[in-house]
C-alpha cells in the first residue's frame, strides 16, 4: 500500500499530530466492543479464501477494487461503508473531508469517473471499478493544480476545512464550462458550503484558475 | 446504518423480482444512502439498479423520453430539453447542488421524500414514517409545509422541483413489474396523504419507473420555472410555479401550470389554466386567475405566508414569460 500524501496547510505538523491521533484511537479501540462502521474494512491480506462473491450476496462483507488517483485499491467492506469512510478510514487519504456526512455541505466532494459527486452519499461498493479522484490526485507531482495554486495565490480559504472540497468542486466547476461569470460560479458552487466565509476569494480563484486553464494567462 | 444485502440484478425483470417490501432499489443514492443514515428507511435488501438499461433522452414524434437513470445534470444541459422544454431545464438546475445532480437519477428524483423534520427524526411521532403514531408537524414548526392537500395525518411538503414542471407538463411515467409495463400520468401518480401518509404514490412493491414520458408540446418552449427560497441557491422552495404560455399576440391562448412547495404533491392548476386561457395578456388577469391556485388552502401557524407567496409566484411567472416584466 503506498503512502498517504497530504497537500498544502495540512503538511506541517500534519503527521505527528495523525500519528498522535492514531495512537489514541488504537487505545480507544482497544475499550469499545465494535468497531465504528468505517473501520469494518478490512485488510485484504487477511481476508478468508471463502469470501463471498463480488456481487455482493449475504450481510457478509463484498470485495471490491477502488481506483483511486490511478492506483487500484482491492478493499473487502461492509457493504454500508461509504467511499467518504473508505477512502478516509481505510486508505488513509485524510484529504477529503467529512463535514456533515448527509450531503449538504460539500466537504467530502471527489470526482467519480471525472465528475464531482458526494462521497458521504455515495456507497464505496457502488464506486467499485470506477475512477475516483481525490484531493491528494489533483498536482502532478510537486506541481500543483492550477486550482490549487489559485487558492493559495487568493487566499481562498481560513481554516481550511471545506477546501479540498471546494478545490474538487471548482475543477469540475471550470471543466464543465460553468465559469462564464461571477454569478454563474456562485450558483454552480453552491454546494459546497464555507463557514468562515472565503466565498469572495473562492470566487476569483476560481476565475483565474478557469483563465489559467483555458491559456489566457500564462 | 442497519446492516442490509447489496444486490446488483443483471436485468429489469430481475430487479423487479428482486424488490418487495423489505428491499429498496438504489440509483444515484442521495436519498436513500441519507435516509438510512438517519434509519429513517431501513431496507434489509439494498437492489444496485444501475447497470439496468435505462438510460437515454429523445425528442420522439409522441414527445420527449428520458430513461428513469439519466442524471438531473445530463437532462437539464441535453440541447433538445433546453430547447423544447426550458421549464424542465429550470427545475432540475434550481434543484439541489452540481454535484447531487451528477449523481441523482430522474426516477430517484420522482420518488424523493419529503424533507418535513420530523419525518426526518426518528425519534419525533410521523405519521408517513410510522402510521398511527400522529403529525408532529401540525402544531410544530411548519414554517417550510404545505397548505394545500393536506390532511389532519400528514402535512409534508413533497420536495421535488422537476415533478412539478412534469406535472404542468402532462408527463407519464413507464412502470415496470416483472414482464408487465404500464404507463401512469404523473399527476395521478402521486397521491394526497389522507390517512395513508405513508403511501405516498401508486408503486407497488417489487415495481421500478423505468422512464418519463413528455408529451409533445410545441409551445413548451415558452415556458419556466420560477423558485422562491430562503437562500438564492441550493434550498427547497418556499414556493414555485412551473408555467407553459401559448400566446396569440396579447391573447393567451392557452397555459400549463403546477405549483411546488406548497402541495403535499406537485400541485396542478386546472382552475388557473381555465381562468387564463382566452384572456388578455394583462396583470390583472393573472392575479385573479391566481386567486383560484389557494382554494382550500389550509394555512398552520408558520405557513401562513404561502397563501400570498404562491399566487405572487404565478403572477411574477406569468409576468416574466409574457414579456411584461
Amino acid at each position: 500500500m503506498e503512502q498517504a500524501t497530504d497537500s498544502g496547510p495540512d503538511c506541517e505538523g500534519g503527521s505527528s499530530r495523525r500519528q498522535f491521533i492514531r495512537s489514541l484511537a488504537a487505545i480507544s479501540a482497544g475499550l469499545t466492543v465494535a468497531a465504528p462502521l468505517g473501520r469494518a474494512a478490512i485488510p485484504e491480506e487477511s481476508i478468508p479464501q471463502t469470501a463471498p462473491p463480488n456481487s455482493g450476496s449475504g450481510l457478509g462483507l463484498v470485495r471490491i477494487n477502488l481506483k483511486v488517483n490511478g492506483n487500484t485499491r482491492r478493499l473487502f467492506i461492509d457493504p454500508r461503508v461509504t467511499l467518504l469512510d473508505a477512502l478516509r478510514d481505510r486508505l488513509e487519504l485524510t484529504g477529503t473531508k467529512k463535514g456533515c456526512d448527509r450531503g449538504t455541505c460539500g466537504a467530502c466532494t471527489v470526482h467519480l469517473d471525472g465528475r464531482r459527486v458526494l462521497s458521504c452519499l455515495t456507497l464505496a461498493v457502488m464506486a467499485k471499478e470506477r475512477e475516483v479522484t481525490t484531493i491528494e490526485g489533483l498536482a502532478k507531482g510537486d506541481e500543483l493544480h492550477p486550482v490549487q495554486a489559485a487558492f493559495i495565490e487568493c487566499d481562498g480559504f481560513q481554516c481550511g476545512y471545506c477546501t479540498p472540497g471546494q478545490i474538487m468542486s471548482a475543477v469540475a466547476c471550470i471543466n464543465e464550462g460553468h465559469s462564464g461569470s461571477e454569478r454563474e460560479i456562485r450558483e454552480f458552487m453552491s454546494g459546497n458550503l464555507c463557514r468562515c466565509g472565503a466565498y469572495p476569494n473562492i470566487v476569483d480563484a476560481i476565475k483565474i484558475a478557469a483563465a489559467k486553464m483555458k491559456g489566457e494567462v500564462s | 446504518m442497519r446492516p442490509f444485502t447489496y444486490e446488483v440484478p443483471s436485468s429489469i425483470q430481475e430487479a423487479t423480482s428482486r424488490g418487495g417490501a423489505d428491499a429498496a432499489f438504489i440509483a444515484g443514492g442521495t436519498t436513500i444512502v441519507d435516509l438510512m443514515k438517519l434509519e429513517v428507511m431501513n431496507p434489509s435488501r439494498l437492489v444496485d439498479v444501475n447497470p439496468l438499461p435505462m438510460l437515454g433522452i429523445q425528442m420522439r414524434e409522441d414527445g420527449l423520453r428520458i430513461g428513469a437513470l439519466e442524471k438531473m445534470s445530463d437532462v437539464a444541459e441535453h440541447p433538445e430539453v433546453v430547447a423544447n422544454y426550458p421549464v424542465i431545464s429550470e427545475a432540475l438546475l434550481q434543484s439541489a447542488s452540481a454535484q447531487i445532480r451528477n449523481m441523482a437519477s430522474i426516477g430517484g428524483n420522482l420518488l424523493q421524500r419529503t424533507r418535513c423534520g420530523y419525518f426526518r427524526d426518528v425519534f419525533t411521532p410521523c405519521n408517513k414514517r410510522e402510521p398511527g403514531t400522529g403529525c408532529s408537524a401540525i402544531d410544530g414548526e411548519n414554517r417550510m409545509h404545505a397548505i394545500l392537500g393536506t390532511s389532519s395525518s400528514c402535512i409534508a411538503t413533497h420536495p421535488s422541483d422537476l415533478a412539478v414542471a412534469l406535472v404542468a407538463l402532462d408527463a407519464s411515467i413507464y412502470i415496470q413489474n416483472g414482464a408487465e409495463e404500464r404507463v401512469m400520468n404523473l399527476d395521478d401518480f402521486y397521491l394526497v396523504p389522507g390517512e395513508t401518509p405513508d403511501h405516498e404514490n401508486q408503486l407497488r412493491p417489487g415495481e421500478l419507473i423505468t422512464a418519463v414520458r413528455v408529451p409533445r408540446l410545441l409551445w413548451a418552449r415558452r415556458s419556466t420555472y420560477l423558485k422562491i427560497r430562503d437562500r438564492e441557491s441550493y434550498e427547497f422552495a418556499l414556493t414555485s410555479a412551473a408555467l407553459a404560455l401559448d400566446l396569440n399576440g396579447d391573447t393567451i391562448r392557452d397555459v400549463r401550470i403546477a405549483v411546488g412547495g406548497v402541495g403535499t404533491k406537485p400541485w396542478n392548476l386546472p382552475e388557473v389554466r381555465q381562468a387564463l386561457a382566452g384572456k388578455p395578456l394583462k396583470p390583472e388577469t393573472f392575479a385573479a386567475a391566481a386567486k383560484l391556485a389557494v382554494n382550500g388552502a389550509n394555512p398552520l401557524r408558520h405557513n401562513g405566508f404561502k397563501v400570498d407567496l404562491v399566487q405572487r409566484t404565478i403572477v411574477r411567472a406569468l409576468m416574466n414569460l409574457g414579456g411584461l416584466a
